[in-house]
């Protein structure tokens, strides 16, 4: 049910975003979303694509430092309270969110978000038996095309 | 670290000598010194204002009274003008690379070069290369002293010497593996390069048949010898020495490795405070000053070094009774005053060595953005140490902060950047960039 997550440290120069977004390019890679984390000093692009061992090499090959990470997909009914009701059962449950960000894809009336736990195999768990629906990497992609 | 055991081997029968004789021996030669530096017309003309003649030499402290030597000195008497014998008795010519654009030159007898050679062979025995060894040099081969030096050196231990040259790393890799060089020559950093090079295609660079390395060319601290002895499965040893004196073979480590030992018999030491000129007592940091007591073709009286490092008199468990002197710790023209702090980049490459997670190589980069001086220090990043997570990145980056804080005393902005994107150089590497100096502010 996990989907990985490419995250690219970004040093704080400019220029430093469209360079990774260029190598993924040139590999015919498409990105399906992205969230970009930033301080004065640094960065981090994070970003899902479906070919994501390839993204990877190029990447490496670039010279990015750049590693994966398991995080969660999950469906967010799309009206008000629809995220909090979600939040709220993942506080509930005492699971440590580290950060989220969205999809550009929607399922239906339903949002897709990404979520980043420290423990993602028990998140997983304990978000499908709270009722809520995850999304796998193949079913995601599928709307991708 | 490597299992290779260094053997207590003495090249030449005056690195023993007691003391008493050994100081006997250098106000003997200090006369013969002044003798010759007064073949030049710069030195003899210093000399007849003070009245200095060889005989007015009557103990060691009477170096004192010389004049002393500058690097601007030496520019100014571009290209040979401290020539002590006529050109067709030279041997051979050496300069080192000026900032102003036009390199210093100096110039060897054949007897200089004889005796080059010597010095060189005693640091290389001291530090366990013997007769049938290999011994790739990956230090460059031209007008700069560390090749050619070092060359000789080896020859004259018996060992075989592979002149590899500088650059072209993956080309030098391959030596390293074909060849199977029991010993490596070259600058410290370039070291960690052929590791780092080597681990990045996947190889391990403990595979090689190194057993020692000897490294000079630039100053490098005791946490970066750990790093590229466990790298790179071998004993590092650092030798001394600047073109302006001879080159490589001033001092150099024995086996106890714990201070480089002078070459007393052939230079003396002074170890001053830059600032009075007064010496320091032992132990205590200062600028190095050296007069070669045995050089002919260019003779060279209380030479400032511009080096910083301390000495170090006790007996040495080797037997040899040259006085030790520490690593250059900094040159007294690389001593950057930051909001009236002193600061030495090597203090800024120690406190990152402290710090898991970073690379040796570093930049240093000093502006006055306004009124008060702002120090940015750009780091490597390294894969290992990258995560996803901004909060972990965020702590290495206030570990480094707070290491440099802590070892030099200042603040700095830390900014990480790219691996392998901060200048690695086969030569000196550039550590600092100053805009004041750029500005006219300093």
């Amino acid at each position: 049910m996990k989907i990985k997550q490419l995250s690219v440290f970004l040093e704080n120069k400019p220029g430093q975003l469209s360079h990774p977004c260029r190598v993924l390019a040139d590999a015919g890679i498409n990105i399906v979303t992205l969230s970009l984390a930033d301080t004065q000093q640094f960065g981090i692009l994070r970003v899902i694509v479906r070919q994501w061992q390839e993204g990877l090499d190029a990447l490496k090959a670039a010279g990015c430092v750049v590693n994966v990470t398991d995080v969660v997909a999950v469906e967010v009914p799309d009206r008000p309270g629809g995220l909090a009701a979600i939040l709220e059962a993942i506080e509930k449950a005492g699971m440590n969110l580290e950060y989220m960000y969205a999809f550009t894809i929607r399922s239906g009336d339903k949002a897709v978000l990404v979520f980043r736990f420290e423990d993602p195999d028990a998140a997983i768990h304990r978000l499908q038996t709270a009722g809520i629906d995850v999304v796998d990497g193949v079913e995601l992609y599928k709307r991708t095309d | 670290m490597s299992d290779f055991v260094i053997e207590n081997r003495i090249w030449s029968p005056e690195e023993t000598l007691p003391r008493d004789r050994l100081e006997a021996l250098q106000l003997e030669r200090l006369r013969e010194a002044v003798r010759r530096a007064s073949q030049v017309p710069f030195y003899r003309e210093a000399f007849a204002r003070t009245g200095i003649t060889p005989e007015s030499m009557r103990s060691l402290d009477d170096v004192r009274r010389l004049p002393m030597t500058t690097k601007n000195d030496m520019r100014e008497h571009y290209p040979l003008g401290l020539l002590a014998v006529g050109r067709d008795k030279l041997a051979r010519i050496h300069g080192s690379s000026g900032t102003t654009g036009k390199p210093t030159f100096v110039a060897y007898t054949a007897d200089d070069l004889r005796l080059w050679a010597d010095l060189c062979a005693r640091f290389l025995v001291a530090g366990g290369l013997q007769p049938g060894h290999l011994v790739h040099i990956a230090f460059g081969y031209g007008l700069f002293t560390g090749g050619f030096g070092l060359h000789y050196g080896v020859e004259r231990v018996g060992a075989a010497v592979l002149p590899a040259s500088a650059g072209n790393t993956p080309r030098q890799i391959m030596l390293l593996k074909d060849l199977q060089a029991d010993a490596l020559v070259c600058t410290p950093s370039y070291a960690l390069n052929i590791a780092e090079v080597m681990r990045g295609e996947g190889e391990d660079p403990r595979t090689l048949n190194l057993k020692v390395a000897h490294f000079g060319g630039e100053p490098w601290t005791e946490d970066m010898r750990r790093e590229i002895e466990s790298e790179l499965g071998l004993l590092a040893f650092n030798n001394y020495g600047l073109s302006e004196v001879i080159g490589p073979g001033v001092s150099g480590e024995c086996a106890a490795r714990s201070g480089m030992h002078f070459q007393e018999d052939h230079f003396l030491v002074e170890c001053l405070d830059p600032a009075t000129l007064e010496p320091v007592p032992d132990g205590t940091q200062g600028e190095l000053v050296i007069t070669a007591l045995t050089k002919q073709a260019m003779p060279v009286i209380r030479y400032r070094t511009r080096d910083i490092a301390s000495l170090d008199g006790s007996p040495c468990p080797c037997g040899r009774t040259g006085v030790r002197m520490s690593r250059v710790v900094g040159r007294t023209d690389d001593l950057l005053i930051v909001r009236g702090a002193n600061v030495f980049p090597s203090q800024i490459e120690e406190a990152l060595l402290r710090v898991d997670g970073t690379a040796p190589h570093y930049l240093i980069e000093v502006d006055r953005p306004g009124h008060l001086d702002e120090v940015t220090v750009h780091v490597e990043m390294r894969p290992q140490f990258f995560s996803d997570r901004m909060s972990q990145i965020q702590a290495l980056h206030d570990r480094i902060a707070k290491a440099i804080h802590a070892v030099a005393g200042i603040r700095v902005n830390v900014n990480l950047v790219d691996p392998q994107t901060l200048e690695r150089s086969a030569g000196k590497a550039r550590r600092v960039i100053d805009h004041r100096r750029d500005k006219g502010l300093i």
